[in-house]
């Protein structure tokens, strides 16, 4: 039953209006970037200081570092919604460990070291849990996910029996408050992160495997690919740029409360991805659009705030850039 | 067309129907007459235009052109749902019912008994009992569908079409999922249905089950009817014959581009296979592959020979059935492991399971090879630039470069672009299923000649192709299948082409007794 003839006419239409629409689908965050900028120059009092740069990169940093791990799973066609409930996980446990309610600590910076990397190690469990659900069970990623979205938030509560935790740990805040060459080192961290990223989206066997298992998930196994173990890595990989995520966060704060550690922090990294041009249905990746994607939607919400527009109304605004965004490349899809 | 019924008597009359898809004629000059109270057999290859025919019939598609007169009235209808409420309706292959609603809630959806504003739920379900007990089934009809097996919630879609006092009713290959014993059901359903006056068109791929239930037929190829005929009066080989075109005389000179085959290159034994069986497809399959054969698959839709390449590449698990590569034995869990063994495949499928579509032509052809072009995880550029420059040159792939998207290009560059795929990993055995289908004239010859230079080169080919000639002219040896199982091996080219037919048709190499 295959009498579906294949409508290369329509095709050819679309190519044609392809060019206006694809155009702005490349380059349309870009340009909202811009836009924002120059307005901001303008009308915007202190804009262009070194101070205003460093606010929105920091807000910005966590909310970009989960979107890197979101955008290599919304290339498998897949979604992460667990994200911000990982994120609460690793900042309840962190502390734990450095401030010694788990095991006595004798050196910090062992300690911190030990408490770093078990964190993130424990979300990126948590991420392979997800992708093991996808994968041996093929369950719908957004049900599997929705899972630990519940779930995560529950554990931390549990972990810390809804305490909240405050500390002043130098050794262990650096990563949310240091400033080598006057750079935060969250910036440092996630410049690292989208670099690396691209790098191996670009250039490696993973990253082509991703997009191969997004664009066409049968033919990919029929190439031999390991769709399975794909799958596994990318949640696995979300989980561990979640883990981060919420260490930046609680090192910022100085504290860290289960009960809003990365909270909404899954629909503001999905947000960024939609916006950065990543194709919900998979199979095309753009992490610097991703990038770009998440320094409009913070600069847009800093831009109304700094003019006076009250916080609900730019929540608005917000979403009703997301539409277009999304609007925009389905037009480009035709 | 023969044996043309009485006009005034028929209750469906279509008669030249055109219809084209952006500009492409699915349907060039199609007709069908259904009698009231008939089973009628509408049959063809894929792409012959029955899906699209009924489509037109039941309102999914406008048709160009062409009338339809249904009950001697013109039949005009907008949607599926209109034609059912007029008289027609469509029970798919697919059921597409609700599973989790009652069956109550199925069989009356759309139709609803009300009393006083409020659903009439007491009156809805003694409907619904009536309508089934006229198939003698007695169930629950209170419980959801889901609860029962695909033959029973095929007979609930039956019941919901009569209960529309349907005049035709229209089965989408309605054995396709079904067992022998649910068959039968379906069977004394249908023929209950004759007696009631209800007309059926059946279509099936399989010819014993339309010799047992149908009264005539209707053939169509190339989006045209071929033949119409009393079923008693068309023998199968005829029948498979009208399907494939070939009721021409013997064909005349080469109609592929495969040439003389110089049969000395063809090497020592590179594959076997014994008693492959997996599920209802393929039930016992065995064959072998020279180095530097081409092996056919001659066979009808549904015959096993797309299931039967699936578990050589072990895209599918088999449930028996031993396989020797290169004299060592192969036991295939996943297609990596057959990649790895030195096979390639061609998928039928290209769009859903051959091209990544939105991925350039460059990473379409390396898709499989990432592992060969790459160190430590990190592809090797300048590697993967001269490799696919030389298949796009080698192949003449017609693309504006190696950074081409390719979905933009025609099928027949895009098939070369999975020929390319497998090619590069210099493979010793490669699966082509339909490797011609749905592409030009030109690129067609050009595979083919392609396949053959391939072979010559020593490749092992296993191709499957509804096309006979293709088969014939191409193909040293022929295997054909029928309901998967290997019925027939033919030396190709050599082979007499009523053999083929008459193996597809009814299994022996024997001439049929006409």
């Amino acid at each position: 039953m295959s009498d579906l003839a294949t409508p290369s006419a329509a095709n050819d239409a679309g190519n044609r209006r392809f060019d206006v629409f694809g155009f702005l689908a490349r380059y349309g965050t870009v340009i909202a970037l811009v836009l924002l900028v120059v307005f901001n120059l303008a009308y915007t009092r202190n804009f262009a200081t070194l101070q205003t740069l460093n606010v929105n990169l920091t807000q910005v940093c966590t909310i970009v570092i989960v979107a890197v791990g979101m955008t290599l799973v919304i290339a498998t066609g897949g979604i992460d919604l667990s994200v911000g409930s990982l994120m609460a996980i690793s900042g309840a446990l962190a502390p734990m460990i450095f401030m010694g309610t788990i095991f006595p600590v004798g050196n910090i910076y062992l300690a911190v070291a030990v408490a770093m990397v078990a964190s993130i190690l424990v979300a990126g469990l948590f991420g392979l849990f997800n992708g093991w659900l996808v994968s041996r069970f093929r369950i719908q990623p957004i049900v599997a996910t929705l899972v630990l979205f519940i779930a995560g938030r529950g554990i931390a509560q549990v972990m810390t029996n809804g305490n909240l935790q405050t500390f002043r740990v130098p050794q262990f805040q650096w990563i949310g408050l240091a400033r080598p060459l006057g750079i935060p080192a969250q910036v440092i961290i996630m410049a690292v992160l989208v670099a690396a990223a691209a790098w191996a989206l670009h250039r490696t066997v993973f990253g082509r495997s991703i997009l191969a298992v997004g664009g066409n998930e049968k033919a990919s196994e029929l190439a031999g690919i390991a769709v399975s173990r794909i799958k596994l890595a990318v949640y696995a990989i979300s989980g561990l740029c979640a883990g981060l995520a919420g260490l930046v966060v609680i090192a910022i704060n100085s504290s860290s409360d289960a009960n809003l550690v990365g909270l909404g922090m899954e629909l503001d990294a999905i947000a960024a991805v939609a916006v950065g041009g990543t194709l919900l249905s998979g199979g095309k990746a753009a992490i610097i659009g991703t990038l770009l994607g998440a320094l409009t939607i913070q600069l847009v919400r800093y831009t109304l705030l700094a003019n006076g527009v009250p916080d609900a109304a730019a929540l608005v605004v917000k979403a009703g850039i997301i539409a277009f965004a999304v609007w925009l490349q389905q037009q480009h899809r035709v | 067309m023969t044996a043309q019924p009485d006009q005034a008597a028929l209750l469906l009359d279509m008669r030249d129907i055109q219809k084209r898809f952006a500009g492409i004629p699915a349907l060039a000059d199609a007709s069908l007459q259904v009698l009231p109270g008939e089973i009628h057999a509408l049959i063809g290859q894929n792409g012959a235009g029955k899906s699209t025919l009924i489509k037109v019939l039941t309102g999914y598609y406008r048709r160009d052109a062409g009338q339809v007169l249904f009950e001697r009235k013109p039949f005009e209808v907008g949607s599926p749902h209109q034609a059912q409420v007029s008289g027609i309706s469509t029970i798919y292959q697919e059921i597409n019912l609700v599973p989790l609603r009652s069956v109550t809630e199925n069989i009356c959806l759309g139709r609803e008994k009300r009393r006083r504003g409020l659903l009439d739920w007491s009156a809805m379900h003694a409907e619904a009992e009536r309508l089934l007990s006229r198939f003698s089934i007695g169930i629950d009809v209170r419980r959801p569908l889901s609860d029962f097996n695909t033959a029973t919630q095929q007979m609930v879609a039956i019941a919901r079409a009569i209960g529309f006092s349907a005049r035709l009713v229209i089965m989408d290959e309605p054995t396709s999922s079904l067992d022998e014993r649910e068959v039968s059901v379906l069977f004394s359903v249908i023929r209950q249905l004759k007696a009631d006056g209800v007309s059926v068109l059946f279509v099936s791929h399989k010819l014993d089950e339309l010799y047992e239930v149908c009264d005539r037929v209707t053939i169509m190829r190339d989006g045209r009817t071929v033949r119409s005929a009393a079923m008693s009066d068309i023998g199968k080989l005829e029948l498979v014959a009208a399907m494939l075109g070939r009721d021409v005389a013997a064909v005349e000179g080469h109609a592929t581009a495969f040439g003389e085959r110089d049969r000395s290159r063809i090497g020592d034994v590179l594959f076997t296979a014994q008693g492959l069986a997996a599920g209802q497809l393929v039930r016992d399959v065995s064959f072998d592959l020279r180095r530097g054969e081409i092996a056919g698959f001659a066979g009808l839709l549904g015959a096993g020979r797309t299931e039967t390449a699936r578990l050589v590449f072990g895209a599918d698990r088999r449930s028996a059935g031993e396989m020797t590569m290169e004299g060592a034995s192969y036991h295939p869990a996943r297609a990596a492991d057959a990649i790895a063994a030195g096979m390639g495949f061609c998928t039928e499928d290209r769009k859903a399971e051959g091209i990544v579509p939105e991925m350039t032509v460059a990473e379409n052809i390396t898709l499989a090879l990432l592992p060969k072009i790459s160190r430590n995880g990190i592809l090797n550029e300048a590697r993967q630039k001269e490799i696919v420059e030389r298949f796009i040159r080698e192949l003449d792939i017609k693309c504006s470069g190696p950074n081409q998207k390719v979905r933009e290009l025609s099928g027949g560059n895009q098939q070369k672009v999975l020929l390319a795929r497998w090619l590069a990993m210099n493979p010793k055995l490669l699966i082509l299923d339909e490797p011609t289908r749905g592409i030009d004239v030109g690129a067609k010859a050009e595979i083919q000649r392609l396949i053959r230079k391939l072979a010559d080169d020593g490749l092992g080919v296993l191709m499957i192709s509804s096309e006979l000639e293709e088969v014939m002219e191409g193909a040293d040896r022929i295997f054909v299948l029928r309901e998967g199982v290997r019925v027939a091996e033919l030396e190709g080219q050599a082979a007499d082409e009523e053999d083929v037919l008459a193996a597809m048709a009814h299994g022996g190499a024997a001439k049929e007794a006409a």
